[in-house]
């Protein structure tokens, strides 16, 4: 056991100058070639930087609503609702989800609503929506912003996001760079 | 075919093909062969062991293993505690967080050390980046334990009586630098091209397209996640892990980030059967495990992809699967698959809440954790296995009337004592644990009423699933419990820290002991542990002493919640 403190100690503090510091200057130093330089993915738009990967709150009738979000898409305290699927608050809170979405878009059939847009996701900050999810929603975007139903459906065809290779995984919308489009459309 | 399940079947693909090479190196990196990357680690590993003032070639027996190991994790653990508690005034606090509380920088720093990362705290709002890095720290060097140890084990089944086992800091470095240290560098480079944040900048400010004011957390992540996945680690650098965008941008990090879980538990067999010589022993290892895992991803991709039942009623379409919990860039498919790679392996990262899946799914993640070694954490996947194929080795010798022996070595009573020991240890701190909480909330339900987030079965399996975890050294968990309570952070400390040492120190000594008794060459009279037959027998171990005796737990919680919900 004696024999051991010394080598221990000695080794530890080796490794944590390595991992802590070489390790993780190198990974900086090749963030700085990354487009970002490490700060991560944004946007900017009228003056206003968004990142990209980071959802947003959407609830304006004129915008593609994001999901629901149990932390409120607060990126400094991301969360998940961490209900079960059996509890009676979660289905509740579901349910009126459903009605105040039928409220807000005549015309629609709850059948027609998919289930991320009534769900909220695992980080709160899902910056995607399901290609259905803003389909369904194309009514009430051409109603507000006036403009006519196809205009919309093209927007949302134009910023459908393929499965990768169109092989794996699945397709689906960031809803801040459609909504950034459909701000473009109107001008 | 549905692209949601070819994502998954690419994952696996993927993983294989380059598991088998990797186990091959790792074989080639503990015999001390040659390998291509020697011009760049022999320097590297020689600065490590002149500063460290180790001797290398100087060999030990499996008692002077575990002292070593031992003694330099009780120093991780201190140096753990003193940075948790004091990252308020340490440097690199941009965001300014403050310190833990002495509970909670308890439970981290054990969490973190016997590399389970079961989190009481949510990274942004808790930890310093100073804290994070020290936490990323152990990250690499626990599993990098875990692996020297079972490189010990390797070494100590090889075919010859022998007293001296390799030596512990030799393995040590050699995992980290060989191994662990390249592979997490090629993950962090791909995460910051997809947008992982990798900087010492404090928290950045915008203003939404609507015109709120939103706080997005950064810091030095994309070093953190790969090793957090590489290592059976699961501490994510965000509080809902690997679920965050910042974390795991898109599809591509996720397939990366999911064959990370895989790539080093899998290689270990394949770097046996290299070490051994032994290819057939490690094909049929494989085939148990695989075929264990099988049995427990397959109904649960089904189960998520099906959706929530309760739901479906409410007239919403569930054909995108169950998708509480889960980012629309993964989907059902994939949140499943990475919830039993992640719960049978001890890594307990998550992409999806576990909380929120649908009952069976929860229970198959309870079972991976319950049976922890299909593959298994890096090194102690293996080590657990090895408890298994003693146990199967004894029950088949008095089946057949031999006299057990593994691999030349006679297993006698001794041996079978501590693999039973250790083999029940698992389900007495996990039920003991549960039955704890369980009568502790039921006799006061008022002053516990923050445990709980979800009432009935699904609460209960909280209580259940956080034992498990802890137990299996996982990490991850039924989020929903409000576990950082000095309850909770210093009984799941305790149960980590034995369900950490004692499945570690007991293989190793029962190893010992058989590296050190006489080789009997294998004869017509021995059991054949190298075949199929043998296989099913471990198989059946398996099932009836880690799973069944589990099964009156999950019939409270997961399976109770099923049928009440169909």
């Amino acid at each position: 056991m004696k024999s051991n403190l010394i080598p221990a100690l000695r080794l530890t503090l080796v490794c944590l100058v390595f991992f802590c510091g070489v390790y993780t200057l190198a990974v900086y130093g090749v963030a700085q070639l990354a487009p970002g330089k490490g700060e991560g993915f944004t946007v900017s738009a009228n003056g206003k930087t968004h990142h990209i990967n980071v959802g947003q709150t959407f609830k304006s009738d004129g915008y593609f609503w994001s999901r629901p979000s149990a932390v409120g898409y607060d990126a400094a305290g991301s969360g998940g609702s961490n209900h079960g699927p059996t509890n009676p608050d979660h289905l509740a809170e579901v349910q009126s989800r459903i009605d105040s979405f039928l409220v807000k878009n005549p015309g629609i059939d709850t059948s027609e609503i998919p289930a991320d847009l009534v769900t909220a996701s695992g980080s709160g900050l899902d910056p995607h929506i399901s290609v259905q999810a803003a389909r369904v929603q194309a009514k009430r975007i051409a109603a507000v912003r006036n403009i006519s139903e196809d205009d919309v459906a093209q927007l949302i065809a134009k910023h459908t996001e393929a499965p990768l290779l169109e092989l794996f995984g699945t397709e689906r919308i960031n809803v801040l760079k459609l909504n950034l489009a459909l701000d473009n459309i109107k001008k | 075919m549905n692209t949601e399940i070819l994502g998954v079947i690419l994952m696996y693909i993927t993983v294989m093909a380059l598991a088998i090479p990797l186990g091959r190196y790792i074989g080639k990196v503990f015999n001390d062969e040659r390998t291509w990357l020697d011009p760049i680690f022999n320097p590297l590993d020689k600065v490590f062991y002149i500063l460290g003032g180790i001797d290398p070639d100087k060999g030990m027996n499996w008692k002077q293993h575990l002292w070593a190991l031992l003694t330099i994790n009780a120093f991780w653990f201190l140096i753990s505690m003193f940075v948790l508690t004091n990252m308020s005034w340490l440097p690199l606090n941009p965001d300014g967080n403050p310190s833990m509380s002495p509970d909670l920088a308890f439970n981290t720093s054990v969490s973190f050390v016997t590399n389970t990362n079961l989190q009481h705290y949510s990274g942004e709002t808790s930890l310093s980046y100073a804290g994070q890095l020290i936490l990323m720290l152990w990250q690499f060097i626990s599993a990098a334990t875990g692996i020297a140890v079972c490189a010990m084990l390797f070494t100590a089944m090889k075919e010859r009586t022998a007293e001296k086992l390799g030596n512990f800091y030799r393995f040590f470095v050699r995992t980290c630098t060989r191994i662990l240290l390249p592979i997490a560098f090629i993950g962090a480079v791909i995460l910051v091209f997809s947008g992982t944040p990798m900087t010492f900048e404090g928290k950045d400010t915008i203003t939404t397209l609507e015109g709120e004011e939103q706080h997005v957390s950064r810091g030095p992540a994309a070093a953190f996640i790969p090793i957090k996945q590489l290592g059976t680690n699961g501490g994510g650098y965000y509080g809902p892990n690997s679920t965050n965008p910042m974390e795991n941008p898109d599809y591509l990090t996720n397939i990366l980030e999911t064959v990370y879980i895989f790539l080093i538990p899998i290689a270990l067999v394949f770097a046996m059967g290299y070490m051994l010589k032994r290819k057939k022993l490690a094909l049929v290892v494989y085939g148990v495990m695989t075929v264990g895992f099988l049995c427990l991803v397959v109904p649960s991709i089904y189960f998520e992809m099906i959706g929530n039942p309760a739901i479906a009623e409410m007239g919403i379409d569930q054909s995108a699967g169950s998708m509480e919990g889960k980012e629309v860039r993964f989907g059902a498919a994939a949140s499943a698959y990475w919830a039993i790679n992640t719960t049978s392996t001890s890594n307990g990262s998550v992409n999806a809440m576990h909380d929120s899946m649908t009952p069976l799914t929860g229970m198959f993640a309870m079972l991976g954790m319950m049976i922890n070694s299909f593959y298994g954490g890096v090194g102690v996947g293996f080590i657990n296995f090895y408890v298994f194929i003693i146990l199967a080795v004894f029950i088949g010798g008095l089946m057949v009337g031999r006299t057990p022996e593994f691999l030349g070595k006679k297993v006698e009573a001794k041996e079978v004592k501590i693999a039973m020991v250790i083999a029940l240890l698992h389900p007495l701190m996990i039920l003991g644990g549960t039955a704890l909480a369980s009568y502790l909330y039921v006799g006061s339900p008022e002053a516990y009423a923050g445990w709980l987030n979800n009432p009935g079965h699904h609460g209960f399996g909280e209580f259940l699933y956080e034992f498990c975890s802890a137990s299996a050294n996982n990490g991850s968990g039924f989020e929903g419990l409000g576990d950082n309570t000095p309850f909770w952070n210093i009984a799941t400390g305790i149960v980590m820290m034995l369900g950490r040492y004692l499945p570690i120190i007991g293989p190793v000594a029962i190893a010992g002991m058989l590296a050190a008794k006489k080789y009997i060459p294998e004869s017509a009279g021995t059991l054949k542990t190298d075949t199929s037959t043998f296989g099913i027998l471990v198989f059946a171990v398996i099932a009836i002493v880690a799973a069944l005796a589990f099964f009156p737990a999950l019939t409270l919680g997961p399976l109770a919640e099923y049928f009440s919900l169909t």
